[in-house]
C-alpha cells in the first residue's frame, strides 16, 4: 500500500527530463498519468528512486489531425475519446480507448504511458501496430522514430533506451473499416484477448488488412500472415477462418486467472472473427 | 375526539412505523462524507502498526531479525511471538474451540500469516520498517487439497496432540479437525438403496471471501492513568470482543470499552478477532499511547475470514413419480490452517443440517469432516448464516440432478416435494423445527411472474436452433426455492464462546416525548438506526423520527451478540418489541392514573391511550412521557424506561423463490442475465425500501460468487486472486437490474412476526445463477460443473460436451 | 532518502500548504492532514474508486496520485459538495432513492456522479452504469445508485429548464 520513498522532479522541458535520465540511469523513471506505475510502486514491485513528472512538458501534449495524425505522449484516453477530429480520422482509437480501464483511469492514463512500458496487457501497443504507427523518441542525441511493429522485444522490454523519452505517436490516418474487439472479465480488466483490425476495400475485394492482437503473448502481436491472407479476398467466412488460423500460429498466450492456453486461443479466434466482420462491414 | 385530531391512518403514517419505507437517518452523514469509520479516528500521540507476513504457505521460521527495523527513525517497537509469549498472547482461542497463532510461533501455516508487528509513528514508517525485518524461512511441503491433507504424512498442526480429542470430539488423523453427524445413517442408506431413482454427485462450493469495501482495522488506546483500555474496531460483535479481550488480557471487563463506529460493510468478515487487534492492544499497553492498525486489501483477502470451501458429496433418492425418499450428504470442509470458524459452539459445521431445504424429506443423514490445509483460517462468513449458503446450494443442485434422473421438469419436482403450508411448524429429518412457510404460493407466484411455461418453450426452440447451427447462444432458466435458518439463537443450544445468543434492547423515554434506545447489535449498513426506530414507533406510539437508536459502545449498550447471520431483526428486533411493550405497559398505568380510571379501562390506539367507550378521553404518549417525570404516581417509580434481554424460542426460517434467466455464449463463455426475479418471504416487513436494498446487494454478491469470484491457490499455496484485479467484484456494468417481489408469512413465535432477510439473497442467489448455467447445458448432458462459472470454465464445459464442433 | 517538499493545494475552494514526502498518497494527505475523511481507501491497486475526488476538472482516484504530482492542483472532495442546510441534488437523491447502505463507497460515488452529469447531463441508464464503472459497491447492487443518479439528473435538468 505504501510506496518506498523517492526523489521527485518536475522539469519544465524535455532537455531537463533527459539530463535527469542520463544522470540516474535506470534508477530514474518518467511518470505520465501514473496509473500503471503508481500501483506497482505501492505494491513495492517497482522501485523508482528518482521519479520524473512529465506534466509540465507542454510539447508532449496535444492531438494533431491531418492526413497524418500525431498524438502527444501526454494525451489521455479521455482526450482521445473526446477529440472530434480524431474520432473522424481514426475512429478505432476512440473505440479502443472506451474499452480501456474505467472513467477515472481514462482521465489520467496517457498514450505514452500505455505504449512505452511494454506491459503485454496494455491495449494501445497492439492498436499502434495495427495502425503501423511510429513512436518518436527523444534522447540526448536528438530524435528518432521507431515503428510500433519493431518497438516491443519482450515483456517490459522495448527499443527505448534508458535516457530516451517517448514524445509522441504518429500514423497515417487509416482508410477503410476498423474494429477493436476485446473480451474481458469485467470493465477495468486487461484483455482475455483483443484484436485490432483495419481493413480497406477495393470494390468488393480487400485491398489492405492489418491485424494486431493484445495480451496473447509477452508483446503485442502484429499478424503479418493473417493480415496478408485477407488481401485480394472478399472476406468470406472461410477467408476469415484462414486469417484466424494464421493468427493462432503467431500468438503464444500464457495460462493465468483468465484461463488456460486453449481457452485463450479460442477467445482470440472469437474476437478476431468479430473484429474482421465488423471492420469489413464498416469498410 | 375533536375535529382537530387527525384520523387513525394519518396518525399511523406519522409514526413511520412497521411497513413504512422510511428514509434513512444514517444517510445525512454518509452522503456528506461525515461518517466515522475506524480509519477516520485520530487520537493524540497515535502510532501505527503494520505486519510482516509470510510469503510461504508452510514453513519453519528459523530466525527473525528486527535490528534493521528498530534502527529506522520513527519505528518504536517490533513484536514477535517471543514478545507475546510471556503474556500468553502468542496464541489466542478461536471461536471454533481451536487456537490460532497471533504471531508466527516456530512455523507458518498459510501465505500471508502474521510473523512480526512493527509499530511506528506513522503508517509510512511502519511500512518501511516492515520491509527491513529479516526473516529466515525453511519451506515445508504444502497441502492445499483437503482430501490429500487427510491422507498425508505431513503434519500441519504440530501444536496439537494427534491422539487427543479436538474441541468437537475424536480426530481421525493429524490433519483432521472434527467429524459432525446428524440424522439417521443406516435408515437413510437403506432407503436410498431401495429407491427407484437416485442421483449422486459431488457438489463443490468453492472458497471465496466477503471483501467488504472497508477492510478490517482497530485503534487500541490504553489509558495508563485510569487503567482503562478503549478499543475501536471493525467489530460485528463488540460485546463478545470485549469479553474475549478481557479473558486473554487479564483486564477486567469494566475496564475495557469496545466501540464499533461506522463500519463499511461486514458480511461476516468482521466477526472474529484477528492478530491485528491483539497486537494493537498489546502495543498500546506497552507504549501507553493509542495504536492504529488498518489492513490492506491484499491482507484482507489473503488472511481474514474466508467463506465456504465445502466439498459436498450428495445422494438423493425418489420414487419414479418424483417424491423424495431420502437425502444423504457427506461434506469435506476445508478450514485452512486453524479452525477459526465463527460458529455457535455446538455447531462445528454451522447449520449445514438445513440442507433438506424446502422439501419434505422423511429420512436424511449428514456428516461433515473438517480438515486442516495450508490456507487462511475461517469458513463461516459472507451472508451465510453459519453454512446455510452451502446447504442451500447443495440441496438446490441435488434437486436439479434428481430432475435429470427423473427426466422431469425441475420446477415440478420442487412443487411435488415442498413442505405443505399445513405441515408447519415442521420438524425436519435433520433436527430443525421450521416456524412457518407457504412455499406453494411463493412458487406459483414466481413461475407466473416470469412466464415460466413460455420460457421453457423458448428454451426448447433454442436447443433446436443451436443443434441446427442457427445460434451459438444457449438459454438457461435457473430455479431456486430456498429455505434458510437465521436468528441465532436459543440460549439452550446457541452460544459463541459460552455467551448465549440472546440479544437486547434498552429504552429510555425523555420528558418531552422523544426517546433513545440502545441495542446489543451493530449495523454495518443494514440501517438499524432507521428500522429499529420503526419497530419501536409501532410499539410505543412515538414517531420513529423522535427515536434515536444507538449501537456499538459496550459502555452504554446492553450486552448482545452482535450482527451477522441475519440475527438482528429476529433477536434484537424481538427484544426491541418486548422492551417497547414494557414501556407501553407502564405507560398504560400512567395514563390510567392521569385519566382517573382503572388500568384495564384504557386501551392503546396508535399513539395514545384512550378510555374504553369514551374516545374523547385520551392521553398521548407525549403527555404520558412528561407525566412520568412530573407526576408522583403511587406504586410507580418516576421515569419511563425498560430493558429486554430476549432469548428466542427458535430460529426463524425465511424463504424465497428466485428465478434467473440467462443467455450463454458457448464460444466465449460470456453470459448475459436477461431477467432475475427474486421473491422473498421474510415474514413481517419492517421497511420495504431497505429490504429491497438488501436483496439487490445480496444478489450482486451472489452474482459475483457464482460467475467468477474465488480465492484460488496454486499447488504451492500461493494465493492467485489476492487483489481486485483478479478477485471478481462486478461493477455497475456487469450487474443487472433485479425484479423483487414478496409474500408475507409471519413467524408465529416472533413478537412482530419478522424473520430477517439480509442473508437470503446470497443464500438463494448463488443457486439461482449456478442453476441457470447448468440448466442451459442440461439438454446436452451436463450434470455438474463447479463454480465459479467464469468465461473459461463455461467455455470448458461447452468444450467437454462437444459443443465446439 | 528524500526530504520533504512544499505542497500547495486548493481543496473545496480553500488554499492549503504543507510539507510532505513526495511519495505521500494524495488520499492520505486529504484524510490525515486536511481532515477530509470523506474519500476512503478500499484497495491498493486502484480498482475500487472509494477515494475518487475531482482534480483539475477530472474524476481521479486520489489513492493513485502522489501528493507531489498534485502540487498546484484544484481539488473537490465530497465535503465541498453542498452543506447541511443546502445539500447537493445528488446527496438528496441518494437519500431519497436508498442509493447507499454502509456509506463507505458513497463519497466516491457522489463525487464521480457529479462529474458524470457534467460530462453528460442526460445519460441513459446504460450510460450511467458505464460512467460509474470505476466505483465499486458491495452493499447496494448498484440498482438504487443508478436510480439516484437518474433522478438527480432529471431534477437538475428541470431546474435548468425552469431557470431559462
Amino acid at each position: 500500500m505504501i510506496p518506498a520513498a523517492f526523489d521527485y522532479y518536475r522539469p519544465q522541458n524535455l532537455d531537463g527530463v533527459i539530463s535527469l535520465l542520463q544522470e540516474h540511469g535506470d534508477d530514474a523513471r518518467v511518470i505520465a498519468g501514473g496509473h500503471s506505475l503508481i500501483p506497482l510502486m505501492k505494491l513495492r514491485m517497482a522501485e523508482v528512486p528518482h521519479l520524473i513528472d512529465l506534466q509540465n512538458i507542454t510539447e508532449l501534449f496535444g492531438i494533431e489531425v491531418g492526413s497524418k495524425v500525431r498524438i502527444g505522449a501526454m494525451a489521455t484516453q479521455s482526450d482521445i475519446i473526446n477529440d472530434i477530429s480524431l474520432a473522424s480520422a481514426a475512429p478505432i482509437l476512440k473505440e479502443a480507448s472506451l474499452q480501456i480501464a474505467d472513467p477515472q483511469v481514462r482521465y489520467m492514463g496517457t498514450v505514452g504511458g500505455n505504449v512505452a512500458n511494454g506491459d503485454p496487457g496494455n491495449d494501445m501497443p497492439g492498436l499502434m501496430q495495427c495502425l503501423d504507427a511510429s513512436f518518436i523518441l527523444r534522447g540526448p542525441d536528438g530524435e528518432r522514430e521507431v515503428k510500433a511493429r519493431d518497438f516491443y522485444q519482450g515483456a517490459y522490454m522495448t527499443e527505448r533506451e534508458d535516457d530516451e523519452v517517448l514524445v509522441a505517436v504518429t500514423f497515417d490516418a487509416p482508410k477503410g473499416g476498423y474494429a477493436y474487439e476485446k473480451q474481458k472479465r469485467k470493465i477495468g480488466d486487461y484483455a482475455t484477448a483483443a484484436a485490432a483490425v483495419i481493413i480497406s476495400k477495393d470494390g468488393s475485394v480487400c485491398k489492405e488488412a492489418s491485424i494486431a492482437m493484445t495480451n496473447l503473448s509477452d508483446t503485442p502481436v502484429f499478424c503479418t500472415d493473417a493480415s496478408d491472407s485477407l488481401v485480394g479476398t472478399s472476406v468470406t467466412s472461410d477467408d476469415i477462418k484462414k486469417a484466424v488460423n494464421g493468427m493462432i500460429k503467431a500468438i503464444d498466450p500464457a495460462d493465468d486467472n483468465r484461463g488456460p492456453v486453449e481457452f485463450k486461443k479460442h477467445a482470440a479466434s472469437m474476437v478476431l472473427t468479430r473484429a474482421i466482420r465488423s471492420a469489413w462491414e464498416r469498410a | 375526539m375533536n375535529d382537530m385530531t387527525p384520523d387513525r391512518n394519518e396518525r399511523k403514517a406519522n409514526l413511520k412505523g412497521l411497513g413504512s419505507s422510511r428514509k434513512r437517518v444514517e444517510d445525512a452523514r454518509f452522503t456528506q462524507g461525515k461518517g466515522n469509520y475506524v480509519d477516520d479516528i485520530k487520537l493524540a500521540g497515535m502510532l501505527h502498526g503494520d505486519f510482516v507476513r509470510s510469503p510461504y504457505a508452510h514453513a519453519r521460521v528459523k530466525s527473525i531479525s528486527t535490528d534493521a527495523a528498530m534502527a529506522l527513525d520513527g519505528v518504536v517497537a517490533v513484536l514477535t511471538a517471543k514478545d507475546l509469549e510471556p503474556l500468553g498472547l502468542h496464541w489466542m482461542p478461536t471461536l471454533a474451540g481451536d487456537k490460532q497463532m497471533v504471531l508466527a510461533d516456530g512455523k507458518v501455516l498459510f501465505q500471508g500469516q502474521e510473523v512480526a508487528y512493527v509499530v511506528a509513528k506513522d503508517r509510512y514508517v511502519a511500512a518501511d520498517g516492515a520491509e527491513l525485518v529479516e526473516v529466515e524461512y525453511e519451506e515445508l511441503p504444502v497441502l492445499v487439497d483437503p482430501f490429500e491433507s487427510l491422507q498425508s504424512d505431513v503434519v500441519l498442526r504440530e501444536d496439537l496432540d494427534p491422539k487427543a480429542d479436538g474441541a468437537h470430539g475424536p480426530r481421525k488423523h493429524h490433519n483432521h479437525i472434527f467429524t459432525w453427524e446428524v440424522g439417521e445413517k443406516e435408515a437413510t442408506e437403506q432407503v436410498i438403496d431401495a429407491s427407484d431413482v437416485v442421483a449422486e454427485e459431488m457438489v463443490y462450493y468453492h472458497r471465496t471471501h466477503p471483501c467488504p469495501l472497508e477492510t478490517c482495522g482497530c485503534v487500541a488506546s490504553m489509558d495508563k492513568v485510569n487503567g482503562k483500555l478503549t478499543l475501536y474496531g471493525t467489530f460485528q460483535a463488540p460485546h463478545a470482543i470485549r469479553t474475549v479481550v478481557s479473558l486473554i488480557s487479564g483486564l477486567e471487563e469494566h475496564n475495557i470499552r469496545v466501540i464499533s463506529p461506522d463500519i463499511g460493510g461486514g458480511f461476516g468478515n468482521k466477526v472474529g478477532a484477528y492478530p491485528g487487534y491483539v497486537c494493537s492492544v498489546v502495543a498500546s499497553i506497552v507504549t501507553g499511547v493509542p495504536v492504529k492498525w488498518v489492513e490492506d486489501r491484499m491482507e484482507n483477502l489473503m488472511t481474514t475470514a474466508f467463506a465456504r470451501d465445502y466439498w459436498m458429496k450428495g445422494k438423493i433418492s425418489a420414487t419414479k413419480e418424483g417424491k423424495i425418499t431420502g437425502l444423504w450428504c457427506h461434506t469435506t470442509a476445508d478450514h485452512g490452517g486453524f479452525d477459526a470458524c465463527a460458529d455457535p459452539t455446538k455447531f462445528p459445521a454451522g447449520f449445514m443440517n438445513i440442507c433438506t431445504g424446502s422439501y419434505d424429506i422423511p429420512t436424511a443423514y449428514l456428516s461433515v469432516d473438517g480438515v486442516y490445509t495450508n490456507k487462511a483460517p475461517g469458513g463461516v462468513a459472507y451472508r451465510c448464516s453459519f453454512r446455510v449458503t452451502e446447504a442451500a446450494y447443495f440441496i438446490e443442485r441435488m434437486i436439479e440432478l434428481l430432475a435429470i434422473e427423473l427426466n422431469m421438469d425441475a420446477a415440478e419436482v420442487r412443487r411435488i416435494n415442498f413442505i405443505k403450508k399445513d405441515q408447519f411448524p415442521y420438524k425436519s429429518a435433520l433436527g430443525w423445527e421450521y416456524d412457518s412457510g407457504d412455499y406453494h404460493t411463493a412458487w406459483d407466484k414466481a413461475l407466473k411472474a416470469v412466464g415460466y411455461d413460455d420460457l421453457r418453450n423458448e428454451q426448447a426452440q433454442r436447443v433446436e436452433d443451436f443443434k441446427a447451427g442457427k445460434t451459438r447462444k444457449l438459454l438457461g432458466i435457473g430455479l431456486t426455492h430456498f429455505t434458510e435458518i437465521v436468528g441465532a439463537g436459543p440460549v439452550k443450544n446457541c452460544d459463541i464462546l459460552g455467551l448465549g445468543m440472546f440479544d437486547s434492547c434498552e429504552i429510555r423515554i425523555h420528558p418531552t416525548g422523544s426517546a433513545i434506545a440502545r441495542l446489543g447489535t451493530i449495523s454495518q449498513g443494514q440501517g438499524h438506526a432507521t428500522t429499529f426506530a420503526q419497530i419501536l414507533a409501532s410499539e410505543i406510539g412515538l414517531s420513529a423520527d423522535s427515536i434515536t437508536i444507538e449501537e456499538g459502545d459496550t459502555d452504554t449498550a446492553p450486552y448482545g451478540l452482535g450482527t451477522y447471520g441475519s440475527r438482528s431483526t429476529p433477536v434484537a428486533g424481538a427484544a426491541t418489541a418486548m422492551a417497547g411493550r414494557k414501556i407501553r405497559a407502564k405507560a398504560q398505568m400512567i395514563a390510567a392514573y392521569m385519566l382517573e380510571v382503572h388500568d384495564d379501562d384504557v386501551e392503546f390506539d396508535v399513539d395514545r391511550f384512550v378510555v374504553k367507550g369514551a374516545p374523547e378521553r385520551f392521553k398521548t404518549m407525549k403527555e404520558i412521557a412528561f407525566a412520568a417525570y412530573n407526576q408522583a404516581i403511587p406504586g410507580l417509580e418516576p421515569g419511563l424506561e425498560a430493558v429486554s434481554y430476549y432469548d428466542p424460542p427458535n430460529m426463524t426460517y425465511p424463504f424465497g423463490a428466485y428465478i434467473c434467466v440467462m443467455e450463454i455464449d458457448v464460444d466465449t463463455g460470456e453470459h448475459e442475465i436477461r431477467k432475475f426475479y427474486a421473491l422473498d418471504d421474510c415474514g413481517t416487513r419492517i421497511n420495504p425500501m431497505i429490504i429491497e436494498g438488501q436483496v439487490h446487494g445480496g444478489l450482486t454478491e451472489a452474482l459475483a460468487i457464482a460467475m467468477g469470484q474465488e480465492i484460488a491457490y496454486d499447488s504451492m499455496g500461493n494465493v492467485k486472486t489476492g487483489t481486485l484485479m483478479d478477485f471478481f467484484i462486478p461493477t455497475a456494468w456487469e450487474t443487472p437490474n433485479y425484479t423483487t417481489d414478496h409474500t408475507t408469512t409471519p413467524s408465529p413465535h416472533h413478537p412482530i412476526g419478522a424473520k430477517g432477510v439480509g442473508e437470503s439473497p446470497n443464500v438463494g442467489g448463488v443457486p439461482a445463477f449456478s442453476n441457470a448455467v447448468h440448466d442451459a447445458f442440461r439438454a446436452f448432458g451436463l450434470r455438474q460443473s463447479h463454480m465459479p462459472h467464469d468465461h473459461w470454465r463455461i467455455w470448458k464445459t461447452a468444450n467437454d460436451l462437444g459443443l465446439h464442433g | 532518502m528524500s526530504g520533504k517538499m512544499e505542497i500547495k493545494l486548493n481543496v473545496n475552494g480553500e488554499d492549503h500548504e504543507f510539507s510532505a514526502e513526495p511519495r505521500e498518497l494524495l488520499v492520505h494527505a486529504l484524510r490525515e492532514r486536511l481532515n477530509l475523511t470523506g474519500p476512503h481507501v478500499g484497495c491498493e491497486t486502484g480498482h475500487c474508486g472509494a477515494c475518487t475526488i475531482t482534480m483539475n476538472g477530472k474524476s481521479v482516484k486520489s489513492c493513485t496520485v502522489f501528493v507531489a504530482q498534485a502540487d498546484g492542483a484544484d481539488l473537490t472532495t465530497i465535503e465541498g459538495m453542498g452543506t447541511p442546510d443546502n445539500m447537493h441534488v445528488l446527496q438528496e437523491a441518494f437519500r431519497e432513492h436508498h442509493g447507499l447502505q454502509c456509506g463507505y463507497c458513497t463519497p466516491g460515488m457522489i463525487t464521480r456522479a457529479a462529474k458524470l452529469l457534467e460530462e453528460n447531463p442526460t445519460p441513459t441508464e446504460e450510460e450511467v452504469r458505464f460512467g460509474m464503472a470505476g466505483n465499486l459497491c458491495r452493499c447496494t447492487g448498484y440498482q438504487n445508485i443508478v436510480k439516484s443518479i437518474m433522478a438527480a439528473a432529471s431534477e437538475m435538468n428541470s431546474a435548468k429548464e425552469a431557470a431559462q
